[in-house]
């Protein structure tokens, strides 16, 4: 039996109506048509459906939406401020750390996460912070180059 | 005229780097189409078995389902490079990924769950899973629709030589014999294999959103099985989730997804989850390969006899024909006075291979250079100075009949050893103390085609080229984006031509109804292959621009220079916005478009029947010397410092040049140490990322790049290709320096703590 539910997805609220089994994923996907989460395993193994739920990276594909009802989600769609990448989209494209993209939206929130609670992560943090993120194409040196470069841009800023 | 190279050579984002950033980019998995179906196949359940019956009906009574098809059900031609493989099997199943029957349903878990329904009576039989089985001459024929004169198992033989190899056995001092075993190693693309099939029954055309990385011959294949028109069937390259190669066959979900559309006469997309996408789709070919390498007493490399058994499982993808570029390997990687290479693909009831990131090439890398460091030991010559002493030179002309136009293989080997401080008696102890740590230094070099590979009647690209009349440039290439950054580089490549910004010019790659033939990305031959190509249109674009800019300007040609998005006179100094000349060009009699279009085929050439000739138009060399670290208690191998240099002719995009050095090293690692398909009796036992461990970012060494500049003179701008080279010696450089850190014996892949301890314990 279906339920209707609301979700808070980037500050927008939703009413959905789905099974209880749907995943979060699914949801954000199918119902919602927000496709920058990817799905690549569908079993918490490799981090490409990462978003953050009331700030924690999560993975969505083993969240269900029913349980995420009441709690602030943010997908890479939400990341950027209109027009303007967020500086750590910015710091992912200028360092090169994006080569087939599709780890990207979950290395992106991953990072959002670490960089808010903690601005200066060492190598070791970040690489550690990203070890549920798999990515095939890049050998994440760049990636890890990225987020440094991220916190560099967000200091910056504030 | 000639000036300073302002964009190539220049850390350059890639172009499509933002979209991809902000979640806007569309993979396979992200397409919908009104009135979408999905689609789900039904998989064998045993490895081996007759079916005997299926019954579908309870799957076409749930509710949501729109078709379900049988091998009955379907007109279709056999897929695969030897048409081994139905597209949906009928009579009997050869291999634990076999499709049986699909279903198009109104959701994807509908299809899932209308898949289970379906009844197959199965009369399980005894299996095949051991080539050297399968070569016995009272085996059993695997593949039911192979002919030839060869053992019925066999699926494709090679073989080649060069040289008086007796002759040379009789020269060598040291002669080394060892036989290799070379696991099952999976792509683990991100993106899972997804395919949306568009037909229509009122234009009788079929649009599929896919992910192939060879358009023209996937469009021409798909023609063949579906008994279309090419030109009825329209290629739309999504945006690729990985490729490294496991895009370069067709595998049966896209014809099936095709036929599903076909008899529903809706779309249909196909999405596989990650365990399907471990069972079904390719792997890197699993083989043992019997080396013998000798070399005489100044340790100048005498002979090699390679023999080589290739699991091929149970089709034939075109992944049978990497010994095509593992005897390059063989025969002329160091030269090499003898050669004989055998190599044979045989059918197995296991899973099928298929194309992978270096083609065969890891494999023979690993064989041969493991066999080095044996021959140096033996010699007691150091492993640095035979490799020097044998290294490729330029204008060399190879056994194979290769020629080395240029070759960048000394000078690597010379900078990885130097930057690796590298010294003969180096020290094996750790930095540690005690001696639980002990850490070791070794090197392997690569050999591998940089200048496209002539494996088809064309090797060629084609490029069309638009100015508008606001001075932007449409990019028209046959070429395809896989990740790789093939699009920024030829951006570049024009930006620095026309003298406009980079954001000025647009790629258009994903279309066979509108981009010109390639014959896709493989043998690491896009930047090659495509940026000459559009050199040449660019050159035929600037003809055009030129002369009129010369008219307005009052100029001879020869003194005009393209920059800042300006055509300017040396001479006068002054200039003409380019947009400015577009529109002269455009709006002003003879009003001409400005438009052009080239077609490029390299120098590349058909080996003969003996697999002699000039195969690329230049080829690419590398050294990597890598050091780590060994456990002895644990048996854990920590990778410390890797050091790569490799003759990339020139560097167009130092960021996309890093990015795909660093990543096919870290792939390489894997190889070494990780990664196994793991089957038993042709189950697979891993089809997961928690039991198939692939690096993650906490185990990453420190990579450390040099590119050797051998300015290629066919390159585009000197360039060669890179994209598979920097996996191939990682692998060996590993082993060898484990075995140089704890003496163990090292032939297999991958080397994992339990291996390591068992060795060192038979040792002690
Ligand atoms: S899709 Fe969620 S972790 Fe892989
Ligand atoms: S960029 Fe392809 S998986 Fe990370």
């Amino acid at each position: 039996m279906k339920r209707i539910i609301h979700l808070k997805v980037n500050g927008l609220d939703h009413e959905i109506a789905v099974e209880p089994r749907r995943t979060l994923a699914e949801a954000l996907r199918i119902d919602l048509g927000l496709t920058g989460t990817r799905i690549g395993c569908s079993i918490g193994d490799c981090g490409a459906c990462t978003v953050l739920i009331d700030g924690v990276p999560s993975f969505s594909c083993l969240t269900l939406a029913v349980e995420a009802e009441g709690h602030e989600i943010l997908t890479i769609e939400g990341v950027a401020d209109g027009n303007k990448l967020h500086p750590v989209q910015e710091a992912f494209v200028e360092v090169g750390a994006i080569q087939c993209g599709f780890c990207t939206p979950g290395m992106v929130l991953s990072t959002l996460a670490l960089l808010d609670y903690n601005p200066d992560p060492t190598e070791d943090e970040i690489r550690r912070a990203l070890s549920g993120n798999l990515c095939r194409c890049t050998g994440y040196q760049k990636i890890i180059d990225a987020v440094k470069d991220a916190a560099r841009r967000m200091k910056e800023l504030s | 005229m000639k000036k300073d190279l302002k964009v190539i050579g220049k850390p350059t984002p890639k172009l499509d780097a933002r979209i991809r950033a902000s979640g806007q980019a569309v993979y396979g998995q992200d397409v919908v189409l009104p009135n979408m179906l999905h689609g789900a196949i039904l998989r064998t359940k045993y490895p081996v078995a007759d079916i005997v019956s299926i019954d579908v009906s309870k799957a076409m009574q749930l509710p949501g389902v729109v078709a379900v098809i049988t091998g009955d059900d379907i007109n279709a031609n056999n897929i695969n490079y030897k048409r081994d493989n139905p597209v949906l099997k009928r009579g009997r199943v050869n291999c634990i990924r076999d499709e049986i029957a699909a279903v198009a349903a109104v959701t994807r878990e509908i299809a899932q769950e209308a898949v289970k329904l379906i009844e197959v009576k199965y009369n399980v039989k005894e299996g095949i899973f051991d080539p050297f089985e399968a070569l016995k001459d009272d085996a059993p024929q695997i593949n039911e629709f192979v002919k030839g004169d060869q053992h019925i198992n066999i699926a494709h033989p090679f073989y080649y030589e060069h040289g008086d190899i007796e002759a040379q056995k009789r020269k060598s001092a040291v002669i080394i014999k060892t036989r290799f075993e070379l696991p099952r190693m999976t792509h683990c693309c991100l993106a899972p294999c997804a395919i949306t099939a568009d037909y229509s029954n009122v234009d009788k055309r079929l649009t599929l959103y896919c992910v192939t990385q060879i358009p023209f011959l996937f469009q021409r294949d798909m023609a063949r099985v579906l008994n279309m028109a090419p030109s009825d069937i329209r290629i739309i390259q999504t945006v690729i989730g990985g490729g490294f190669g496991s895009k370069l066959d067709m595998y049966p979900y896209e014809p099936i997804c095709a036929l599903l559309s076909m008899e529903t006469g809706r779309p249909v997309q196909i999405t596989f989850d990650r365990e399907e996408e471990f069972i079904a789709s390719p792997t890197r070919q699993k083989m043992t390969i019997d080396l013998t390498s000798g070399a005489d007493s100044k340790g100048k490399f005498t002979f090699r006899e390679a023999r080589i058994i290739m699991d091929n499982g149970a089709y034939t993808s075109w992944g049978a024909t990497t010994p095509f570029v593992m005897m390059q390997t063989f025969s002329s990687m160091y030269q090499l006075p003898a050669c004989i290479f055998d190599a044979k693909a045989v059918y197995t009831n296991n899973v099928y291979a298929g194309s992978f990131r270096g083609y065969g090439n890891p494999q023979a890398t690993f064989a041969v250079e493991r066999n080095i460091d044996l021959l140096a030991e033996k010699l007691g010559m150091d492993k640095f100075e035979i490799r020097l002493k044998n290294a490729n030179y330029k204008d060399e002309l190879t056994g194979q009949e290769m020629k080395f136009i240029s070759c960048g293989h000394k000078e690597a080997l010379e900078i990885v050893s130097d930057k690796s401080g590298y010294s003969p008696c180096h020290s094996r102890e750790g930095g540690n103390l005690s001696n639980r740590y002990k850490r070791g230094i070794g090197f392997a070099s690569m050999l591998h085609v940089g200048g496209g590979a002539k494996i088809y009647p064309s090797d060629g690209c084609g490029t069309n080229l638009k100015m508008d009349d606001f001075g932007k440039l449409t990019i028209i290439t046959g070429s395809s984006e896989i990740g790789q950054g093939s699009e920024t580089v030829l951006a570049m490549m024009a930006s620095e031509e026309l003298g406009i910004d980079l954001k000025n010019i647009k790629v258009i790659n994903t279309d066979t109804d509108i981009k010109p033939w390639d014959v896709g990305v493989h043998a690491s031959r896009t930047t090659f292959v495509a940026g000459n190509s559009l050199l040449g249109a660019l050159k035929l674009l600037k003809e055009k621009l030129s002369n009129k800019a010369a008219q307005l300007l009052k100029t001879e040609i020869d003194d005009l220079v393209y920059e800042d998005g300006l055509i300017e006179s040396t001479t006068s100094g002054e200039s003409f916005k380019i947009d400015k000349v577009v529109r002269e060009i455009h709006f002003k009699p003879p009003n001409e478009l400005c438009a052009v279009y080239y077609y490029y085929e390299p120098g590349s050439e058909f080996q003969d029947k003996y697999y002699k000739g000039n195969v690329s138009d230049t080829y690419a060399f590398a050294a990597q010397a890598i050091e780590v670290e060994v456990d002895t208690y644990t048996g854990n191998i920590k990778v410390l410092d890797i050091h790569v240099a490799q003759d990339v002719g020139k560097v167009i995009n130092p960021l996309g040049l890093a990015g795909q050095i660093e990543g096919g090293v870290v792939m390489g690692m894997g190889y070494a140490l990780l990664e196994e398909l793991y089957s038993e009796k042709g189950y697979i036992l891993n089809p997961n990322f928690h039991d198939y461990k692939i690096p993650t970012s906490v185990d990453i060494p420190n990579i450390h790049f040099y590119p050797v500049e051998t300015n290629d003179p066919y390159g585009p701008y000197g360039a060669k290709g890179v994209g598979e080279a920097p996996l191939i010696p990682t692998a060996p450089a590993i082993a060898n320096a484990i075995v140089d850190a704890i003496g163990i014996r090292i032939v297999d892949l991958p080397i994992t703590p339990e291996k390591v301890l068992k060795a060192l314990k038979n040792d002690a």
